[in-house]
């Protein structure tokens, strides 16, 4: 769009004549404290931990200047592909977190939706609802751990109810016996099959990968699932209420039913929230790390290490700085492809190619 | 208007004038005037206190010294001391003095975090084991300030309830199993403790085994001695006379002794002020572990004073140093929170004071500490992890892991 002079716009010019000019310059002023922020506290820390896993550097001084050398891919090599205590924790680490992801986003995405549908209804006193389901998303995940590790403790609340059903609860949070062990126990097999136990991935044999979330680990997801659905809850709800009512009566008219109505209006109108809540949802499982910092700390038998956290313990507690942040730009380039996934597997079918818009010429 | 506004910006002109001459007179006033320049330093001292009383102990011995000196002393209690030091060192301004436990020194002294003590004023004054457990590359990297060791603590009430005496106190590993078995009644196990090598590994020094060899060079976790100490342990555990305390769910032994889940427990001084403050009436005593077949065994816990290398204040920080482990302060400590004084010299007092912990003193004469070597603290951390799971997995497939793990850093 032209000036009011007749210029054409540069981009690169800050202040220009006439009134769009003292915007553009007023737009700048007011986006600079958040650029310097974002920058300082942000930007520059991330770009200097990816310097940090290329170097060497031992924690002693800063490590932006003499005291880090540049050694390449050499901390994810070691990280990768060396056989030792480094490999294995990683490899365990991915292990649990895969379990978690798997088993949180759909369940807490499919609860999200179901709440919301719930309160989406025109009742008397649902705003109470609305509010009871959200509320445990605005509490700090610290005092929900505490909570939990108060509530499974093994003469805890939760034991002593299964107890007035007859049933012995387990040691929640001190269980290491992965799910799907317990589960191949009930049909006599506990111990590795030879095929299992011998072949080995990222440090970690076969049988061990196909353990299963650990007793402990569910609980964490348990957790996950009651704190994190009441954010979700709202996302989807504010998609819900962007559906036209009328779609609904159309389609009540046509004889459909609730579950027809569902699936076949509801769920493809609200697929962008839809998408954004996976994606919500995979980037926060992968990073999970409060809960385990203040539960467990990775027991019982490192079933409950996660990426995040052997990241800050091999940084801060071994003071190996360098294998420390290529854990946690391996963690990035895993967060980045699984929303990469979502993308493409939540893509409208029936998308107009981008050259074909508006028309055929342009 | 004009006129008006011509008034008033003449106003404004003048008094901006004026304040702008008064805060260049104050300014140059200030530059000019000798400063009244004084000799106190601040040493900061950060701490990872096991409570109030040991803060409270350190914050009164650092006031004593201030008093003394002159210097100002800034302790500062951790609530994470490895991710706060980690801080300090990476920003060049670490605090002055701090806790470091032995299997942390040479992995701070490796990254040339720490500054030698070698010169201490007070180095001879302190027992010779602690010394070799803080020195690394033949320099002393911290004064040690106190240690602990691990006896066999006891339910008394418990003990009579069963039939015992004292003439029943265990000496053996066959006498330790029996105990433990008499004692497993009325809903109560004989024997239970962490599932970790910082406490299980009593049995591989009873066995005649460790963790290294003598030249400490070559990793040693799984040779006969050691796979005989775990397999003791197993037989205890089936025979239901000993737990662990993930399978009892209890946080740590201290919390399963307090709470009357087992009749013993194998846990170091600092139970003593744990059982005082959240048990206090549990009647215990502490007696010397049995012997097993290569004799008696116990592990040692030692607490000690670093220097940062870029402390800015390093003289007056080393003679804080010397003055918090001087024997009179060590004595304190012990008085207030149940520690043992590294200082040879307060030993006999001790022994006097408190008589009924004489068997964590005995220790000290046949304890050994953690190895001092970098990165020693992360492979202890995998053992103990993988001893949770030991009531279920054999013993061996655990101690080769670790020895790997081991035998590379050893490197």
């Amino acid at each position: 769009m032209p000036t009011r002079s007749g210029e054409r716009r540069s981009w690169w010019r800050l202040r220009e004549p006439g009134i769009r000019g003292r915007q553009t310059a007023a737009g700048w002023l007011f986006l600079a404290p958040v650029i310097v922020i974002l920058g300082v506290f942000l930007v520059l820390p991330i770009a200097a931990a990816l310097w940090v896993s290329f170097s060497d550097w031992n924690g002693n001084g800063s490590p932006i200047g003499a005291n880090a050398h540049w050694v390449g891919l050499e901390n994810y090599r070691h990280l990768l592909t060396e056989p030792g205590l480094d490999q294995s924790n990683f490899g365990t680490a991915l292990r649990n977190n895969v379990y978690y992801v798997l088993l949180v986003v759909p369940v807490q995405t499919a609860v999200a939706l179901f709440l919301a549908v719930l309160v989406n209804r025109r009742l008397k006193g649902v705003g109470f609802f609305r509010t009871a389901f959200y509320f445990p998303s605005v509490t700090s995940s610290v005092a929900i751990t505490v909570l939990f590790l108060f509530l499974f403790d093994p003469a805890g609340v939760i034991n002593k109810l299964l107890s007035y059903v007859g049933a012995t609860g387990p040691p929640w949070f001190f269980d290491p016996r992965g799910l799907f062990h317990i589960v191949l126990a009930q049909f006599g097999v506990d111990q590795a099959p030879a095929s299992l136990a011998n072949g080995s991935f990222l440090g970690v044999s076969y049988w061990e990968w196909l353990a299963g979330p650990s007793v402990a680990m569910c609980v964490f997801i348990l957790m996950a699932v009651f704190t994190t659905s009441g954010t979700f809850m709202l996302l989807f709800l504010a998609g819900l209420q962007g559906i036209d009512e009328s779609v609904n009566e159309a389609a009540a008219l046509d004889g459909a039913t609730e579950w027809r109505k569902f699936r076949y209006i509801t769920v493809p109108m609200i697929r962008p929230v839809l998408f954004t809540v996976v994606t919500l949802g995979l980037i926060g499982t992968w990073q999970i790390f409060d809960q385990i910092y203040v539960g467990t700390k990775g027991s019982p038998a490192n079933t409950t290490l996660t990426p995040a956290f052997l990241s800050f313990n091999t940084s801060f507690n071994q003071n190996n700085w360098g294998v420390g942040a290529a854990i946690a730009f391996i963690l990035f380039a895993i967060i980045v492809s699984f929303t990469l996934l979502t993308r493409l597997l939540t893509r409208s079918p029936d998308r107009v190619p981008r050259r074909r818009r508006f028309g055929a010429a342009r | 208007m004009n006129a008006h506004r011509k008034n008033w910006s003449a106003r404004w002109r003048v008094a901006l004038a004026v304040v702008t001459v008064c805060a260049l007179a104050v300014a140059v006033g200030a530059a000019l005037a000798s400063p009244t320049r004084s000799h106190a330093v601040t040493v900061t001292a950060l701490i990872g206190s096991s409570g109030p009383a040991e803060t409270f102990a350190v914050n009164n011995a650092a006031a004593a010294w201030s008093k003394q000196t002159g210097n100002k002393v800034n302790v500062i209690v951790a609530s994470d001391l490895g991710q706060q030091l980690a801080q300090g060192f990476a920003s060049g301004n670490p605090p002055d003095i701090f806790y470091l436990g032995n299997d942390q020194v040479a992995t701070y002294a490796k990254a040339n975090d720490l500054a030698p003590l070698d010169n201490l004023k007070n180095v001879k004054s302190f027992y010779p084991s602690l010394r070799a457990a803080y020195t690394y590359k033949g320099h002393l990297y911290a004064a040690p300030k106190d240690f602990s060791t691990l006896a066999l603590v006891l339910n008394t009430n418990s003990w009579k309830g069963a039939g015992l005496t004292a003439k029943d106190y265990p000496k053996t590993w066959a006498q330790l199993a029996s105990v433990a078995k008499k004692l497993t009644r009325n809903g109560q196990v004989g024997l239970c403790t962490n599932p970790e090598f910082h406490r299980l590994g009593v049995f591989m020094l009873q066995a005649g085994g460790w963790l290294v060899s003598k030249d400490g060079k070559t990793a040693t976790v799984n040779n006969k001695a050691n796979l005989t100490a775990f397999n003791f342990v197993k037989s205890m555990i089936k025979a239901g006379s000993m737990k662990l305390t993930n399978q009892i769910g209890a946080g740590w032994g201290g919390e399963g002794f307090g709470k009357k889940e087992c009749a013993m427990t194998i846990e170091g001084n600092w139970i003593a002020g744990a059982m005082t403050h959240d048990y206090p009436t549990v009647p215990y005593k502490a007696v010397e572990l049995p012997a097993g077949p290569a004799g008696k065994g116990t592990l040692q816990y030692d607490g000690g004073w670093g220097l940062a290398a870029k402390s800015k204040n390093k003289t007056e920080a080393m003679a804080l140093i010397s003055y918090l482990t001087a024997t009179k302060v060590e004595m304190g400590n012990a008085k207030a929170f149940g520690v043992m004084p590294s200082v040879k010299a307060d030993a006999k007092e001790w022994k006097k004071l408190y008589p009924q912990f004489s068997a964590f003193l005995a220790g000290a004469d046949y304890s050994r500490s953690i190895p001092t070597v970098p990165d020693i603290a992360t492979v202890l951390g995998d053992f103990n992890q993988q001893l949770q799971g030991l009531p279920q997995s054999d013993a061996k497939p655990i101690l080769n892991r670790v020895n790997g793990e081991l035998q590379s850093i050893l490197k």
